[in-house]
């Protein structure tokens, strides 16, 4: 791979434009909490509880779709040799890392809203089933990141666990379901929460899916940049092993610029 | 690629004849998970009659992670490291050839860590052909899947812990429909209810042998 | 012949060339294959002796070789022949890999790059565990397959041994090729490094 462009210090366009994300999201998510606790409505059957529509499903997308989206098709790129590039491997590793969060979340959210409703903290329904396998898919692919290896190798391998996993998802979420659906308890015990959506509900149900993806925008901006500095800390340590190894025969290299091949 | 295949498979098995790792401590193992989760859920036949198909395949679950992690030992001791590679064969066919070790491996303790669940579950069998063709296509895929996770976790020093995490999770479909498929075999379920679930894991085997060949050869230099 | 001290890539650069470690610059053709592309294709027409002898434990000596003989889609029948001629016939010949001395692995590694008859041969430091008899062995291979056409690239440590053989000697020091020569004698150059 090439050397790695040190990355720059943002620039003050950068900064501002990154900053504004962060301010939006946070008054779009201000602006869904106010409406959704004081000017809709509640729901007919799960008064005040259905309030939690402006939340939850919206995480749930961002973890799902966006996070993990993001982390495999960047993956893909990564593998792909024409578009192989550092940043892609950046990327998917600060979505995966932020989309974690978010699946948390969801599964908080979800137990939350569940438990005035079933009674109960958790139940295997189709969706809360198929969050917390993923999230233990995100976690998998965290550990794989951390363990000790040069650069290119461990970008290979998140790279490929992504697409692995990314290829389980949807046998996943449709084994479950079906698991669920043909379940003959499942109707009665477990009443579905989606409510019906309508007028003020919403526009803040869309409110809330727009704050939450910047929000996760912004946090994976500020991920990835996290992640190229701590390249750049990276690739010092591994210039002076270099410098330190050629320094071992009787004859230290007089210059030590890129060497032949691959030292590694 | 086939001729690597079959190569691959030939030497991984007659590793395994000579060494019976599989034999001799994976199925003892599998057959104690059953045992264990007798003790677990009680001494009554009722719901261990019930569990019987679920904990079948959770027996062979674990037991292909071990499976598994076997197979890619083998190719990664300080004496054999790079020597699959070395030797030029085809990354799809090591990998179809790998897979198709580690799943006769497994089918051969699926025979007996069935006769174990339904002898020691007390499960008649209604339908033994459906059985056997959910057997089949979890196996295959369970084999095809883990030879994946078991290249990707070559080369770390975690693959013990690093393995389960990675392979299990993905490895959730085939226990669900596994489960489904066994449990309309046995009779405590529709018959035909079995049916969908036994496409399902033949899907999942589809797509985890097609993306093993496609990426293997990538996988082997992640090491 | 590659010669330099230790560091130098002397191993990197065989390794490379067995498509065992990826080139991050430049292209390569090894035998008319691409390096870059189709390393499967290079290593089949490859052979390497490394550092580890590249053995399957569980598998007898025979069966290791003849492995690498049929991966490679070379002639079954060398396999016997060139077991007996190093000393690994009879008994040895069942044993597993895991019983046998670090000398005797070192000769199944070299019987399995023999049987192969690749085109190139990688050898890294290829006398250090060998006895004497072992290594008269590895020359006299050598000698014949260069003599029947194929190339073999030698890193190494003991100049006397090899330099007679060598056509060719590229010095290596830091990573880089410090200098190139043809002929037969040392030859020392200022900072240490020995053509020949």
């Amino acid at each position: 791979m090439n050397a790695p462009a040190r990355p720059a210090p943002w620039s003050r366009r950068t900064t501002w434009v990154v900053r504004s994300l962060g301010v939006t999201s946070a008054v779009g998510l201000a602006l869904v909490v106010w409406l959704g606790l004081w000017v809709t409505p509640p729901d007919k059957t799960q008064h005040d509880l259905v309030r939690l529509v402006y939340l939850h499903p919206p995480i749930a997308w961002v973890a799902l779709y966006l996070a993990f989206g993001i982390a495999v098709i960047s993956s893909l790129l990564w593998l792909w040799p024409r578009t192989r590039s550092r940043q892609w491997d950046r990327l998917a590793a600060a979505s995966m890392e932020v989309g974690v969060v978010f699946t948390a979340l969801t599964l908080a959210t979800g137990a939350i809203w569940g438990r005035p409703t079933w009674g109960v903290w958790w139940v295997w329904d189709a969706r809360l089933t198929s969050t917390a396998l993923l999230l233990v898919l995100q976690l998998g692919y965290l550990a794989l990141r951390r363990v000790p290896s040069s650069a290119e190798a461990r970008a290979r391998r998140s790279a490929l666990a992504a697409v692995i996993a990314g290829v389980d998802v949807p046998i996943v979420h449709f084994s479950v379901s079906w698991w669920r659906t043909l379940h003959q308890s499942a109707t009665v015990l477990n009443p579905d929460l989606s409510p019906t959506i309508h007028g003020a509900m919403a526009w803040t149900l869309l409110l809330g899916f727009v704050a939450m993806s910047l929000a996760f925008a912004w946090l994976l901006v500020l991920r990835y940049r996290a992640e190229a500095l701590a390249e750049v800390l990276d690739d010092r340590a591994l210039d002076e092993a270099l410098s330190e190894r050629w320094a071992e025969g009787p004859d230290p290299s007089p210059a030590p610029g890129t060497p032949v091949g691959v030292g590694s | 690629m086939w001729r690597d295949a079959l190569l691959v498979a030939a030497k991984d098995l007659r590793i395994e004849a000579r060494s019976r790792v599989v034999l001799n401590q994976v199925a003892p193992f599998a057959v104690l998970v059953l045992v264990l989760f007798a003790l677990a859920l009680g001494p009554d036949r009722g719901p261990l009659r019930q569990a019987a198909p679920g904990l079948f395949w959770v027996a062979v679950l674990f037991a292909s992670v071990l499976a598994v992690q076997r197979s890619a030992a083998v190719e990664t001791t300080d004496s054999s490291r790079d020597g699959l590679r070395l030797s030029g064969i085809d990354p799809a066919g090591a990998f179809l050839g790998k897979a198709a070790a580690v799943a006769l491996e497994l089918l051969v303790l699926e025979v007996v860590v069935g006769a174990g669940a339904l002898v020691l579950f007390g499960s008649s069998v209604r339908s033994p052909g459906a059985l056997v063709a959910a057997s089949l296509a979890g196996t295959a895929g369970l084999a095809a899947a883990g030879t994946l996770y078991g290249a990707l976790s070559t080369g770390t020093r975690m693959r013990e812990t690093l393995l389960p995490l990675l392979f299990l999770p993905v490895a959730a479909p085939v226990l669900l429909a596994g489960t489904r498929a066994w449990q309309a075999a046995l009779g405590t379920m529709a018959s035909s209810a079995g049916d969908p679930w036994v496409r399902i894991l033949l899907v999942f085997a589809a797509v985890y042998l097609a993306l093993g060949v496609v990426v293997f050869g990538a996988l082997q230099e992640a090491s | 012949m590659l010669f330099g001290p230790n560091g130098a890539g002397k191993t990197s650069v065989l390794r490379a060339c067995a498509g065992l470690l990826a080139i991050s610059q430049g292209d390569a053709m090894v035998l008319g294959h691409d390096l870059r592309r189709h390393r499967t294709a290079v290593r089949r027409v490859v052979g390497m002796l490394g550092h580890e002898p590249a053995l399957y434990d569980d598998l007898t000596v025979a069966e290791n070789v003849r492995f690498g003989v049929r991966a490679a889609g070379a002639d079954p029948g060398a396999v016997d022949p060139v077991i007996e001629r190093l000393g690994l016939g009879g008994r040895v010949r069942r044993t597993p890999a895991a019983r046998l001395s670090a000398g005797q692995r070192r000769r199944v590694a070299l019987a399995g790059l023999i049987a192969r008859a690749p085109r190139l041969w990688l050898l890294d430091e290829p006398h250090a565990a060998l006895d004497s008899e072992a290594r008269d062995l590895l020359d006299d291979a050598l000698r014949e397959a260069t003599a029947s056409g194929a190339t073999a690239l030698v890193a190494s440590h003991e100049p006397d041994r090899v330099l007679p053989l060598a056509d060719r000697v590229v010095d290596m020091a830091g990573g880089r090729v410090t200098g190139q020569q043809r002929g037969q004698r040392p030859r020392q150059l200022p900072g240490g490094a020995h053509v020949a």
